[in-house]
């Protein structure tokens, strides 16, 4: 450690003011908090010392995804397998890596166009490069199909980080979430390569690993069965799902989303570590609970309808998403406001509205715009409260 | 006082750029949402406006003196009305394609706030003359914009410019480009109209707030 302390402060002069390597500044120090606790200190007013910053937070949630990437990779190179037939020939391994090789570009092409486009906004206002895209770069490649071509990838995380996030003023002032934004785009720029039924799958061999599949290959996800009324459990379901696959994410969907039981683990680690508040991921679920209660009658008669939990980006959106502290509700009562609204707007949407099967997205977004609205009234009918108190005291 | 004298000129100019109706007054926003998916219909809707523009504004310039205040908007109207009836009539008998594109929108040229906002600010107040220059500035900037965004909607949304398929030609298709379908709905002229406003913004210091 001492090593790399002395290292960084031989070479930091090179990028202060007059050195020669100035235009790399903002990533030096990057790199720098990155590694080592700032050691500026407050100047005015009170302050509690901590080590957590937001560099620190945003690592948590980078470990929380873990789980989910991981599973999700297996998953890419499990369906792939299954759409050439020969799951049982392949090792769980080689299906591993195959999804790795698949994955590992989408993550490269997020995370050099989000962190370059941060790096010249950071380098051109002369500030701090924000450590704000290190979960959404890993986030945006997360939640689209495994279909969807890079080049798509990269103008929506362009997109997203100058529209979403750096108008607004850059990291911690986004309105809207931006990895959600960047599937947005994506989900009206160009629909068929994040909607229909020929996007879900890999069908193409990398490295050796994986397997060549048949030209128009289809595989519809299980929210898009629903949709379509084809049964998925039951005696004369035309395609069985049991729900263990349902909770490891053994099935066709968005890459990280399929697996409940990884999105857990992480669920986990974020409440442990209290980066994510309980109270939003909680009442999510109570929304869409109440709201599949309200719509039972017009939900396919022979599925349970707590596979609407399960299934789709429901968990993945509840644990990852709603809970982003920027562009969630920041009251405590209205985190439940906010959080019920999201569930409530997920199913109204998947049941209601026949072209979208998921709503998950579009729910979250919307709730995104509402947050600062929620946050208002409950401020305010505090206030009300309040004042009432006193005048009646008087 | 010369044709072009310096006073003129600047009618004619300020509304091109440091008053643009669009990006600065941020005026008839409406329709150049609506009609931009396309370069043709685009054009038409900023010549129309410009020509609508101009007319209404000599017109009302010239008997600027004899209107009662308390019943101008209505004298205004009236001659924009007449004006806006007479393009649509002229449209549908000699483009009746674009004119069935652009639909209720030239119809709703007399909702444009542009019009009355210079009727208002401008032909009420000066000669003819300069208010003729006035509103082809103005309409000229509301048709510049139009085209910036319709050019760019067209080529992304659609892949052909004035219906040449470009890309299609360029072979994009064959190495797997898909056209951006965004660019055909509404809000993709709001964000472009916001990339312009900034290009200017950015350019122009003194558009800056503080």
């Amino acid at each position: 450690m001492k090593f790399l302390r002395n290292y960084l402060n031989k070479i930091k002069p090179n990028f202060e003011e007059g050195g020669k390597l100035k235009a790399f500044r903002s990533l030096f120090d990057g790199f720098e908090t990155f590694l080592f606790v700032p050691n500026d200190t407050s100047k005015s007013g009170v302050n509690i010392h901590d080590a957590i910053d937001s560099k620190r937070i945003m690592s948590l949630v980078v470990i929380a995804l873990m789980p989910a990437m991981l599973l999700g990779m297996y998953n890419i190179g499990l369906q792939n397998a299954i759409a050439a037939g020969t799951v049982a020939t392949t090792g769980w391994f080689d299906m591993f890596v195959y999804g790795f090789l698949v994955m590992l570009p989408k993550i490269a092409v997020s995370y050099i166009v989000g962190l370059g486009i941060e790096f010249t906004v950071a380098q051109w206002k002369n500030e701090e490069i924000h450590e704000g895209f290190l979960v959404s770069g890993i986030l945006i490649p997360m939640i689209v199909p495994v279909g969807c071509p890079l080049w798509i990838l990269a103008i929506a995380t362009a997109f997203a980080v100058i529209f979403a996030k750096e108008v607004f003023g850059g990291t911690g002032m986004n309105i809207v979430n931006v990895a959600l934004i960047a599937r947005a785009f994506i989900f009206f720029a160009y629909p068929s390569v994040i909607s229909g039924e020929s996007v879900w799958v890999a069908t193409e061999s990398v490295c050796g690993f994986g397997y060549d599949v048949v030209d128009g290959y289809t595989c519809a996800t299980a929210l898009q069965h629903v949709a379509n009324g084809v049964a998925i459990t039951g005696a004369d379901a035309s395609v069985t799902l049991s729900v263990s696959d349902m909770l490891f994410g053994f099935m066709p969907g968005s890459i990280g989303e399929t697996s409940v039981v990884a999105i857990a683990i992480g669920a986990v680690i974020l409440l442990f570590t209290g980066v994510a508040s309980w109270k939003t991921m909680f009442s999510v679920f109570v929304g869409g609970i109440a709201m599949l209660f309200v719509f039972r009658d017009q939900l396919p008669a022979d599925m349970p309808i707590w596979h609407h939990l399960l299934l789709g980006g429901f968990c993945f959106g509840a644990v990852f998403m709603a809970t982003d502290p920027v562009t969630s509700a920041r009251t405590e009562v209205g985190k439940y406001i906010y959080g019920f609204g999201i569930g409530a707007m997920t199913i109204i949407i998947r049941v209601l509205n026949p072209g979208y099967p998921e709503g998950m997205m579009l729910a979250i977004l919307l709730m995104n715009v509402t947050a600062p609205f929620i946050d208002y009234c409950v401020v305010q009918s505090n206030v009300n409260a309040r004042a009432k108190r006193v005048t009646k005291n008087k | 006082m010369g044709l072009f004298s310096k006073k003129n000129k600047e009618a004619l100019n300020t509304p091109l750029l440091k008053e643009n109706p669009v990006t600065v007054q941020v005026l008839g926003i409406c329709s150049a949402l609506a009609v931009t998916s396309k370069l043709e219909p685009a054009i038409v809707m900023g010549l129309s406006v410009t020509i609508i523009v101009a007319m209404a504004n000599v017109i009302i310039s010239l008997i600027r003196n004899t209107i009662p205040m308390r019943i101008r908007i209505i004298v205004q109207l009236v001659v924009v009305a007449a004006l806006v009836t007479l393009v649509s009539e002229i449209l549908k008998a000699f483009a009746y394609d674009v004119s069935v594109q652009l639909s209720v929108y030239i119809g709703l040229i007399i909702t444009n706030c542009i019009l009355m906002g210079r009727l208002e600010a401008f032909a009420m107040q000066n000669k003819p003359w300069p208010s003729f220059l006035d509103g082809i500035g103005n309409g000229v900037g509301y048709a510049m914009i139009l085209v910036v965004v319709a050019f760019f909607r067209e080529l992304f949304g659609s892949g052909t410019l004035f219906n040449y398929p470009v890309f299609e030609k360029l072979g994009l298709y064959e190495i797997g480009y898909i056209n951006n379908g965004l660019m055909l709905l509404a809000p993709a002229a709001f964000f472009l109209i916001a990339c312009v406003i900034w290009y200017q913004r950015a350019k122009d210091k003194s558009l800056q707030e503080k």
